[in-house]
């Protein structure tokens, strides 16, 4: 046991506490970024101009119609930027486009008004001319145009070639599935102000301050110290806030340094939806062997992200899913190429698994296809092909704590009676022509950390005051995943207070410089790991104070529970001790620092061990099909999941339902459609609202849901020996598809290869099982054509 | 863009007239303004989220004379003389929390909490309206109100348990 794992007995981490915010949110109290703005004396509000064009030249850009619209104050132009016009890092993201709109709904100026109604009016008074040029909508119309951007990347391990020519069995495929938009339900929003001497406060609803403020500072040509960046909390974010709220923030900041008045920038749904990037579409190509025992030997694949009009993230999006096409599952030949295609739309994006889903899709969709064909269930298939100790993946790090798939998997088994209902399920579809069901458990095995080694790094903040109570502030933004809850825990813990007398302060890029985005379900790990060394240092000294006041060596006294005790005996409160150590001139509060250590990655080549540790879980799920329509409903859940030591269990728990819950809806329901047709409407995202882009819903939960954190699973590498939670969950979901794909199947002869699409809604599902039903039994090797 | 409003002159503003949480309120109104505006920026209320604006999430729901509606949808010309409840009208006399509030926090039926007072006001309806006979009822009458999160199993959960304590 390390000592950042190690755990004191009366620990209030693991503790199954409500979220810190909870009251407040059931009273209606907890304030988000736009709830400021009635705090606010004279503010402006901004509304876009946005391109009805997915592609086309601005010829002519006349703004001076808006100022005839009484109540606008000032239109934002290119001309205005006195830093760079850039709203991302890598300097390909116009934050004015003055010369072309890449996208529909790309904003091209914002007119501020008195009210948010006048700079709406304003924005239809200005007049753009525009020139369309040809646009590349789709990702298989910017692959046949050759149209790719940043840098394309190569994995490989063992020789691919050799093993598919010996494999006994040898299967290809073209799999095409979509994104997902990220509808947090709190939109963006900035809302920017201007202090004395020309610092820039902006308070934004973002997952990196530290980025947002570095586009406010380069947008204004100013230094980042003449910007402060707070986020209070955020209404959701799910990765659509990483990169994404810079170039709105750095608006609003244009806007209050121009006019000298407070800006609030908040995007409307539809603006949001048209605006924003969203999870990345892929396509893929795939090859796949297999030996006479169902064992993968290799895998060749062509993973091409749909990037959308800029990079944004797209390049470690890429990376991320070409480190997860294994999943869970040995496979000894691999050879990944990744691309990004540049289409006409929104710049894609982080979102939850940030690119991992997409290519653990991949890999799950090769097994679920092929399953029948190699004349297996897919259930053995899947678990005869599970990583074992001793393997390592196929960019060279060692699979550590392999043996929990297998734990997750037979507790799955077990706790979910899956063998009992594979009979039913059996007997069930024998007598039921026109219903059928299907059981599927997928795994997950996720990498935690940044793929990036430098982002792997935090800070914190802790005060000490001298009445005893604890302050602490931390790099990391809270967007519902319990992160301030399970920091509070981390303090009180290693002060040894109870957790009333730690309070936590909002993310502020003033407090804590240079973090790292919450993302990559890190945000506890690193945060957590910085707090904890802060109040190590703190206690370290406390000890000293608190060890000569009893006669004792410092390394003698121990913290809990608002005391501090001697190993010999004799006791001070923590009040009194913290009230002696300021009087012996003792400093009282801390900054503290964490970087993951033993990571080390070679981007270009694709090996290293980019990963702290890998989370693992196994999920169980049962649908039933109606044959007539392709409707489906979820009928039980079985998840076992593996999140170390909790730090917070009731929290985990719900992380775990949650990114089930959306990952079912990227699998299943949320179905973007742009238009790809000649049309005029040519490019703009034809489902822009909850009415025609289908969320998840109470409706759609299944109707039994069983999760389990898994038992025994400390972990050795992270703070008081817990795992990131996250994002592992969402991918969980796969079991719903396959699932779905099963019971298609079972619509037509056995041995079935069902081509279902992504997402699987009721409308795909019905097609696919028709196909089913008419379909021939299939020969053991043959072609698979994609969708 | 297709999807922008149509500009038009402002036209003149009514005096509108209601009770918001059984304070009176007196504010004169632009005729197209939303229930939801009016209560966010006119009357500092800014409990009710602003989640899609048109009517799909529930995040802005709020009870007009006992009933839920979504504040977004609502014209604020609609309630003149009626009475609003909004989330900040839940708690008891001394601030206590209503047995649903307190049951959304004991089986943490929130995440990133943006939809939770209008999931609480539904929720409230829901129950006054008898519509807790069972998980399946619950969902039903429920399943105007979106959670991004997918907190839906805790949400079930406080429902449920705060009916079956409060006798609906």
């Amino acid at each position: 046991m390390s000592q950042l794992s190690e755990r004191p007995v009366e620990a209030v981490v693991g503790l199954p506490l409500p979220h810190e915010s909870a009251a407040l949110h059931v009273t209606g109290e907890a304030l988000y970024t736009d709830d400021l703005v009635v705090r606010t004396r004279d503010v402006l509000h901004a509304w876009p101009v946005q391109s009805p064009y997915a592609h086309a030249r601005i010829v002519d850009l006349q703004v001076k119609p808006a100022y005839d619209v009484p109540g606008v104050v000032r239109v934002l132009t290119s001309d205005d930027v006195p830093g760079v016009n850039d709203a991302g890092v890598k300097h390909d993201e116009p934050l004015f486009p003055d010369a072309e709109v890449m996208f529909h709904g790309h904003a091209i100026c914002w007119v501020l008004g008195e009210t948010l109604e006048a700079a709406r009016l304003g924005a239809e008074a200005v007049q753009v001319e525009y020139e369309p040029l040809p646009s590349l909508v789709s990702v298989r119309e910017a692959i046949a145009a050759g149209n790719f951007q940043g840098t394309g990347r190569h994995l490989e391990r063992g020789d691919v070639e050799t093993a598919l020519t010996t494999a006994a069995h040898v299967f290809q495929g073209e799999f095409e599935f979509a994104g997902q938009e990220h509808f947090y339900l709190e939109t963006h929003v900035a809302l920017a102000l201007v202090d004395e001497g020309g610092q820039i406060f902006v308070q934004s609803s973002s997952q990196h301050p530290s980025e947002t403020q570095e586009i406010v500072a380069h947008v204004l040509g100013v230094a980042s110290h003449a910007v402060t960046v707070q986020c209070l909390r955020m209404g959701g974010g799910f990765g659509g806030k990483e990169m994404q709220p810079h170039g709105f923030a750095a608006i609003a900041a244009l806007g209050a340094t121009l006019t000298g008045r407070p800006v609030r920038l908040r995007l409307n749904r539809t603006q949001d939806v048209t605006m924003s990037g969203k999870r990345h579409g892929f396509h893929s190509q795939w090859r796949a062997g297999f030996d006479d025992d169902g064992r993968l030997v290799a895998l060749e694949a062509t993973l091409t992200a749909d990037g959308g009009w800029s990079l944004d993230l797209s390049e470690p999006v890429l990376a991320r899913a070409m480190c997860h096409i294994d999943n869970a599952y040995w496979i000894p030949n691999v050879r990944v190429d990744g691309r990004i295609a540049k289409t006409n739309k929104t710049s894609q994006t982080a979102f939850r698994g940030f690119g991992g889903p997409q290519g653990m899709l991949v890999i799950e969709n090769v097994l679920g296809r092929c399953a029948p064909l190699l004349g297996y269930d897919a259930m053995e298939l899947r678990r005869r092909n599970l990583y074992q100790p001793g393997h390592t993946t196929p960019y060279g790090q060692p699979v550590r704590h392999a043996e929990r798939l297998e734990a997750c998997w037979s507790e799955v088994v077990r706790g979910g009676e899956v063998e009992r209902r594979q009979a039913e399920i059996e007997q069930f579809n024998a007598i039921h022509p026109n219903t059928k069901r299907g059981l599927a458990m997928t795994p997950v095995k996720f990498g935690i950390s940044f793929n990036l080694t430098a982002f792997n790094q935090a800070g914190a903040l802790v005060h000490v005051y001298k009445d005893g109570s604890v302050l602490i502030n931390h790099g990391g933004t809270e967007m519902g995943q319990g992160l301030h809850t399970k920091m509070l825990q981390v303090a009180a813990t290693t002060l040894g207070v109870p957790l009333e007398r730690v309070r936590l302060a909002p993310t502020r890029t003033d407090k804590v410089p240079n973090t790292s985005a919450t993302a990559a379900s890190s945000g506890a790990d690193l945060n957590g790991a910085a707090i904890k060394n802060a109040c190590e240092q703190i206690r370290e000294r406390l000890a000293q104070v608190a060890g000569s006041r009893l006669g004792l060596h410092a390394h003698d006294v121990r913290f809990a529970d608002g005391m501090v005790r001697g190993l010999q005996g004799g006791s001070l409160s923590w009040d009194d001790v913290v009230l002696a150590a300021y009087f012996q001139r003792v400093q009282l509060w801390a900054a503290g620092f964490y970087r993951t250590e033993g990571l080390h990655w070679d981007a270009n080549a694709m090996q290293g061990e980019p990963f702290k540790y890998f989370a693992y879980g196994v999920a169980a799920a049962e649908v039933e099909v109606d044959g007539f329509t392709g409707a489906y409903t979820l009928r039980r859940v079985d998840i076992v999941h593996d999140v170390g030591d909790s730090l917070s269990p009731l929290i985990d728990l719900g992380q775990i339902e949650g990114g089930f819950v959306q990952g079912t809806g990227w699998l299943t329901l949320e179905d973007l459609r742009w238009d790809e047709s000649d049309g005029p409407h040519r490019g703009r995202l034809a489902t822009q609202a909850a009415s025609t882009y289908k969320l998840p819903s109470f409706s759609e939960m299944p109707q039994v849901f069983n999760v389990h954190l898994l038992d025994k699973a400390h972990e050795d590498g992270a703070v008081y020996g817990s795992k990131a939670v996250g994002e592992p969950p969402l991918m969980l979901a796969f079991s719903v598809r396959e699932a779905l794909r099963q019971a298609a199947a079972a619509f037509g002869p056995v041995g079935t290869s069902v081509d279902l699409p992504s997402p699987a809604t009721p409308e795909a599902v019905y097609w696919a099982l028709d196909e089913a039903r008419s379909a021939a039994p299939v020969p053991s090797s043959f072609s698979l054509s994609g969708v | 863009m297709d999807n922008a409003l149509p500009a038009a002159s402002a036209p003149a503003a009514v005096d509108l007239a209601f009770t918001v949480n059984g304070s009176p309120a007196k504010v004169a109104v632009d005729p197209r303004e939303s229930l939801l505006d009016v209560l966010r920026e006119r009357l500092d209320l800014t409990g009710t989220k602003k989640g899609c604006d048109h009517g799909q999430c529930g995040a802005c729901t709020v009870h007009v004379d006992g009933r839920r509606v979504v504040s977004c949808l609502t014209a604020a010309v609609q309630v003149d003389g009626r009475a609003v409840t909004t989330i900040e009208g839940v708690e008891g006399p001394d601030g206590e929390l209503h047995p649903l509030q307190q049951a959304f926090i004991d089986h943490d039926a929130l995440q990133c909490g943006y939809c939770t007072p209008g999931q609480v006001m539904s929720g409230l309806a829901c129950m006054a309206e008898g519509h807790t006979r069972d998980d399946a009822e619950i969902r039903e009458y429920m399943s105007g109100n979106l959670c991004r999160c997918g907190a839906y199993a805790g949400i079930v959960a406080a429902i449920r348990e705060t009916a079956r304590r409060t006798g609906h």
